[in-house]
């Protein structure tokens, strides 16, 4: 029943599964730990999938489409951060318009293309090491995608931890009066944690729509922009944890259609809901530990100069 | 993150409501209007792209003597009632609710509104003002049994289902009867992503079910993934509402097509002329509501067999719910000689003899 190539090909699933989820909610950990809730995650990526669709069908290149599609959930993050940042509203308010218009703005952008197909973005293939039985393909038989929210993880990571501008971004997130106080500009440090979240959100977008499921449909996001936004809070705003949290997710979402397909007679509604139990069962365990749930002090707080 | 969800959509749904979203509306007087509500978007090339497809074909019909309205997105529940509700007040002559779960948001607001015609697609309450309306996909869906059993090597079809609601699970039946009257020991296997329309999570359960053996993939539900998925793996596939060939060039068998223009544009016409009734409408092949996609993909023999199927269920020789039929249990459920009755289909919840799973939920 389980042999090599199964166990392969779910975990190559899971990976993909995974990456969508990986990549949005890396740029909104950035966002948040800047102190900045954006709830637009979902908006973002919509337009991103657009965006990225008509450019890459357009242009016939899907490295365009994935640049177009960055530069689309940037430009949106913007209206959000002109909003919550500059004119200091509500930020839960202009998340959730963002999101709003972005899902709106994506069904314009791409009304032209439903139904029209794409050739899917190309797994890489590195000789010798693809054709490894089981890590073969997990590990070197995925799409750039996959690699390159690894690597956004790990610069994000290291950023955060080890860098200057990491330390001046956390200290905005912590408390944006003692920051500003020492000079640096909030806002424009906020922005542009909001501008790389837009990004990394506008990639996810192309991820859906260049690599996973080809083609354009209106709402192909189906509320992973959501579920990244929940992750992040799953991660206790740790990057390692959030890509525990997002493989945890991806892996439970795609071995519960697995365990399905064996017929083994459990509820298919109770199978669904498992990744979000784990989730939540995740997040029990966490606050029970009380090892600081990390929330940025300054989280969702507008800042208003010399006030 | 739900609670956030669900304001989410019920901003959605407001600010759609207040002309800022989904609502496209001409401003006229003494035409007819009608409207609809979707349960996905208009461009999910799916269910919801092919009731907009007839809402389309209504405006062509009747020019500037119709002015229709849609509402795209609205989930099942109470903001569908809040939805119909509004389309109620703004003066529509006639509703179509486009989604099983819109049944009792329907029936509500159609009390509450005696002068407004509601219809509503694929339930089974109706009122005086509120008639119903379906098609008879397991028609078309006996006929991919068929072709399945015919192409598959493995034996084994893999089924993408969407919620456990009598049309899927009749629809998952028809499939297994077909296939059956061609190979006794067909399997199935069947994935329930508990979703409608969720394009990734749908290519997931095609992967899923290609990695664990099925080699023909068949789905109720509304994207062209995982058509997508059986081109990219080299396996055969039937497309769902659409025809989705585009997607599936080399692995699309044929696609079974809703086509609700004809229904659309007599109801509006009776609405019209003032002859609307509350009536219960189940048209199918015969009627051209159900329609087959060209079969393509397969030898002529299997070809040739679809083709005289799909006749003989249109002159009304073939029932694809004739006995015998047996349950899982091995009873005898319809005997030699009789069909299921219609409303029997309509609320059917049980599977088949030689189908290897359990009904969710039961």
């Amino acid at each position: 029943m389980l042999d090599a190539a199964i166990i392969g090909a779910v975990l190559a699933s899971i990976v993909a599964a995974a990456t969508t989820l990986l990549l949005a909610s890396i740029g909104e950990l950035v966002a948040e730990r800047a102190g900045t809730l954006n709830l637009g995650v979902e908006g973002m990526m919509i337009v991103g999938a657009a965006v990225g669709y008509a450019a890459a069908y357009g242009s016939g290149s899907l490295i365009l489409g994935t640049i177009a599609a960055m530069l689309a959930g940037t430009l949106l993050s913007l209206v959000f951060a002109g909003l919550a940042i500059w004119l200091a509203a509500n930020q839960v308010a202009s998340g959730l318009a963002t999101t709003i218009l972005g899902l709106g703005l994506a069904g314009l952008i791409g009304s032209p293309f439903v139904g029209t197909t794409l050739t899917a973005a190309p797994a890489l293939h590195i000789p010798v090491l693809s054709d490894l039985p089981i890590v073969g393909p997990v590990l070197f038989g995925q799409d750039a995608f996959a690699y390159a929210s690894i690597a956004l993880l790990a610069i994000v990571a290291y950023g955060l931890a080890r860098t200057r501008a990491g330390l001046v971004l956390r200290a905005v997130g912590e408390s944006h009066v003692a920051a500003h106080a020492l000079g640096h500009p909030v806002r424009r440090i906020r922005t542009l944690a909001v501008m790389f979240g837009g990004a990394c959100a506008g990639l996810a977008g192309a991820q859906l729509s260049l690599a996973y499921t080809p083609f354009w449909a209106s709402d192909m996001t189906a509320g992973r922009g959501w579920i990244a936004l929940a992750l992040v809070v799953f991660s206790a705003w740790r990057p390692l944890w959030l890509l525990g949290g997002a493989y945890l997710f991806g892996a439970v979402s795609i071995l519960q259609l697995h365990v399905q397909g064996f017929g083994l007679g459990i509820p298919s509604q109770l199978l669904s809901s498992l990744p979000y139990l784990a989730t939540i069962a995740a997040l029990v365990v966490i606050s029970a530990l009380k090892r600081g749930q990390g929330a940025p002090a300054s989280l969702g707080v507008p800042f208003v100069p010399d006030r | 993150m739900r609670k956030i969800l669900s304001t989410a959509l019920a901003l959605a749904a407001g600010l759609a409501l207040a002309g800022m979203g989904g609502v496209q509306a001409h401003a006229a007087d003494k035409k007819v209007k009608a409207a609809w509500i979707y349960i996905g978007p208009v461009g999910d090339f799916g269910w919801s792209y092919q009731h907009d497809q007839g809402r389309k074909a209504v405006e062509k019909e009747f020019g500037d003597k119709v002015e229709t309205t849609y509402v795209e997105n609205v989930p099942e529940g109470p903001d569908a009632e809040r939805v119909i509700e509004q389309l109620a007040r703004a003066g529509n002559d006639i509703i179509f609710t486009t989604s099983f779960g819109y049944m009792e948001p329907t029936l509500k607001v159609a009390k509450r509104h005696p002068k407004t015609f509601f219809e509503h697609a694929t339930g089974y309450k109706q009122a005086k003002n509120m008639a119903t309306y379906n098609a008879k996909f397991h028609e078309g869906r006996y006929i991919i049994g068929q072709i399945a059993a015919k192409m598959s090597k493995s034996g084994t079809i893999g089924y993408i289902a969407s919620f456990p609601i009598p049309e899927v699970i009749s629809g998952i039946d028809s499939m297994m009867l077909g296939a059956q009257s061609i190979n006794p020991d067909i399997k199935i296997k069947i994935v329930w992503v508990n979703s409608w329309f969720d394009p990734a999570k749908e290519a997931d359960a095609a992967k899923a079910l290609i990695d664990q053996g099925a080699d023909i993939i068949a789905q109720h539900t509304d994207s062209p993934a995982a058509m997508q998925v059986a081109e990219a793996r080299g396996v055969k596939a039937f497309g769902q509402s659409s025809d989705m060939i585009s997607f599936g060039p080399h692995a699309q068998l044929t696609s079974i097509v809703d086509n609700w223009a004809p229904y659309y544009i007599e109801r509006v016409k009776e609405v019209m002329d003032g002859t609307w009734k509350s009536t219960d409408t189940w048209a199918g092949l015969k009627d051209g509501e159900v329609q087959m996609a060209p079969y393509t993909n397969m030898p002529d023999d299997v070809k040739k067999m679809a083709e005289d199927t799909e006749a003989k269920i249109k002159s009304g020789e073939l029932n694809p719910f004739q006995g015998p039929i047996y349950n899982q249990a091995g009873e005898l459920v319809v005997k030699e000689g009789e069909v299921l009755p219609d409303k029997d289909i309509l609320s059917l919840n049980w599977y088949v003899k030689g189908i290897d799973d359990t009904v969710p939920g039961k």
